[in-house]
């Protein structure tokens, strides 16, 4: 493990105990040290049954985003990509529009479960289109027209939703967020963030391969074919996962490769595990933030994530136009 | 020899237009075989229907005998190793690790010392460790050529692989190809420079719009009826001296 990854599993241990103890209701020392002593207490309820899977839940999607964001960037070799650029973070909002809009939102796991499916569809679709065209152009292109679409369809969800209630469910679901996660809702989403954190992990050496362009990389040796599609299915797992489980959270996926690519050598590959550590990292804190910052309704954490992750992604835009130019 | 490398009439078409038209090639171990044409000939294309990057309309590309198109991407990396025109590089790694990528699959210790070694031969030794988004075009070059040089390959196959680079490093480079070729490795380029090709090159085969309209040794083919037809350029080469000299003397006039 390296020092920058030691750093960053440092900031999430520090962060889960700040989680612990930050949120709208301040605890005293009696009330936490009851919380640790006496399980059927109130304080030990909002603890372990509300603060922590919060916590938790705002670490594993922080950190599927950032490693889905670094394997999108190291794919595209582009670093503007992040996990919605190929339209899947689109779908798994439309997946959970359209089951807010008919009424679905009473059965337990619905939502989430709409929205992995269409992002899971959506992502079958990019991993056979990523299997046959091997130019990162092409697989934008692609994406960004599957994004359109996708972003019309849940136009119509709006246009078409019964009352105005339903459109504000709708509308706060995609804003973002892991308030009221229990454990059952993680656990519901860990097993496609494990699968796509494999295929991420086995699609890395291919990443580092594309470095030097597809057809350098198409003769390396090594089954490109393969690699560029688990990349594909890998990160739309991650990223189809993490909307079922808090709705759209921007710029993570975007931002946190690029705070660990230098301490990573570069190297699009050995990026991807630091890129989900920085991931969870920025997510916890982002999540922190919008318990303290005293408003009358809680900020959503794709609000929070998005103030921030906006002028970062111009800085990086400028950076990498003062590269262009030389 | 048998050729290790083989085109049999392979045509490719690219937008609907025949951008190599019934192209024939044959490189043996040993040889350096340079690629010469004007802007647009199809010299590129040439290299990747040989490597089985470019789809054939018709006629097949052959490497060890055996269908390109039937080998997987292990068998295919095994015998040809391929520098692309393209020199982008992705993201701003060592050029240690870039050189390195040419041996995916040698472990870490070893692949790091054929990566040192190879950036020694191409005159970089001592920036190793040096990003190469911080290199000049020309350092980046290098790399790229000590990324192909780390291959352990009998086909090395390099579009353009002196461009951009100063005089030195030109002549660095072709020695290097030709050390290779010397031992025992068949090795294809595409060049510009018709003048360094007829130096080092065995053989070279000049492409017009996409016809193989020459192939053989250069004091053939690059005779003055060729030098007019396919590059436009008025001009002879001399063989007097130590190696051949090609004096171009100037652009064809126009009718």
């Amino acid at each position: 493990m390296t020092r920058l990854m030691v750093l960053l599993l440092i900031a999430m241990v520090a962060l889960t105990g700040a989680g612990l103890l930050l949120g709208e209701v301040p605890l005293s020392a009696a009330q936490l040290v009851q919380a640790f002593t006496d399980p059927a207490s109130g304080p030990h309820e909002v603890l372990f049954a509300i603060r922590l899977p919060r916590t938790a839940a705002a670490l594993v999607v922080g950190a599927a985003l950032g490693m889905a964001g670094a394997v999108m960037q190291g794919l595209l070799r582009n670093p503007m990509a992040d996990p919605g650029v190929l339209g899947v973070s689109g779908g798994a909002g439309l997946g959970a529009a359209a089951a807010i809009a008919f009424g679905l939102s009473g059965a337990p796991g619905a939502i989430e479960g709409a929205a992995l499916a269409v992002a899971l569809a959506v992502g079958a679709l990019l991993t056979v289109l990523a299997a046959r065209f091997r130019e990162p152009e092409t697989l934008i292109l692609f994406g960004v027209a599957l994004s359109a679409l996708l972003g019309a369809l849940t136009s119509l969800v709006f246009n078409f939703a019964p009352s105005p209630v339903t459109l504000a469910e709708v509308f706060s679901w995609l804003l973002g967020s892991v308030a009221n996660r229990d454990w059952g809702d993680i656990a519901r989403q860990l097993p496609a963030m494990a699968l796509g954190a494999g295929l991420c992990l086995y699609a890395a050496r291919g990443l580092v391969a594309l470095t030097l362009g597809d057809e350098a990389a198409a003769l390396s040796g090594l089954p490109m074919t393969r690699l560029r599609a688990a990349a594909v299915a890998g990160a739309s797992l991650l990223t189809g996962a993490s909307v079922a489980l808090a709705g759209i959270v921007g710029f993570v996926g975007l931002a946190a490769p690029h705070l660990v690519r230098a301490g990573a050598g570069g190297n699009p590959g050995r990026v991807l595990l630091p890129s989900a550590m920085a991931g969870a990292v920025l997510l916890a804190v982002a999540d922190i933030a919008a318990r303290v910052i005293p408003t009358d309704l809680e900020l959503k954490l794709g609000v929070m994530t998005a103030l921030v992750g906006a002028p970062l992604f111009a800085l990086i835009a400028w950076k990498a136009a003062r590269n262009w130019r030389g | 020899m048998n050729p290790i490398l083989t085109l049999r009439q392979a045509t490719v078409r690219r937008g609907g237009r025949p951008v190599l038209k019934a192209a024939d090639l044959a490189v043996r171990p040993g040889e350096l075989v340079g690629v010469l044409g004007a802007n647009g000939a199809g010299k590129t294309t040439l290299l990747r229907a040989a490597m089985g990057l470019a789809r054939l309309e018709s006629g097949s590309a052959e490497l060890g005998a055996r269908d390109v198109r039937g080998l997987s991407e292990r068998e295919r990396a095994g015998y040809a190793a391929y520098l692309p025109q393209d020199r982008r590089v992705g993201w701003n790694m060592s050029a240690w690790r870039v050189a390195s990528l040419g041996a995916p699959f040698a472990p870490a210790a070893v692949a790091r010392t054929r990566a040192l070694a190879a950036l020694r031969r191409v005159g970089l030794g001592g920036l190793e460790d040096r990003g190469v988004l911080e290199m000049s075009g020309g350092e980046r070059a290098r790399v790229l050529l000590a990324r192909l040089l780390v291959v352990d390959a009998p086909i090395l196959v390099a579009d353009e692989p002196i461009a951009g680079l100063d005089p030195d490093a030109q002549l660095l480079a072709l020695d290097l190809f030709r050390d290779a070729a010397d031992h025992g490795a068949a090795v294809l380029l595409t060049l510009h420079d018709l003048a360094l090709a007829a130096q080092f090159c065995d053989r070279v085969v000049v492409l017009s719009e996409g016809v193989v309209v020459a192939d053989g040794p250069s004091t053939s083919a690059l005779r003055p009826d060729i030098l007019a037809s396919a590059f436009n350029l008025e001009g002879r080469l001399e063989t007097g001296g130590a190696s051949p000299f090609l004096m171009v003397t100037r652009r064809k006039p126009q009718p």
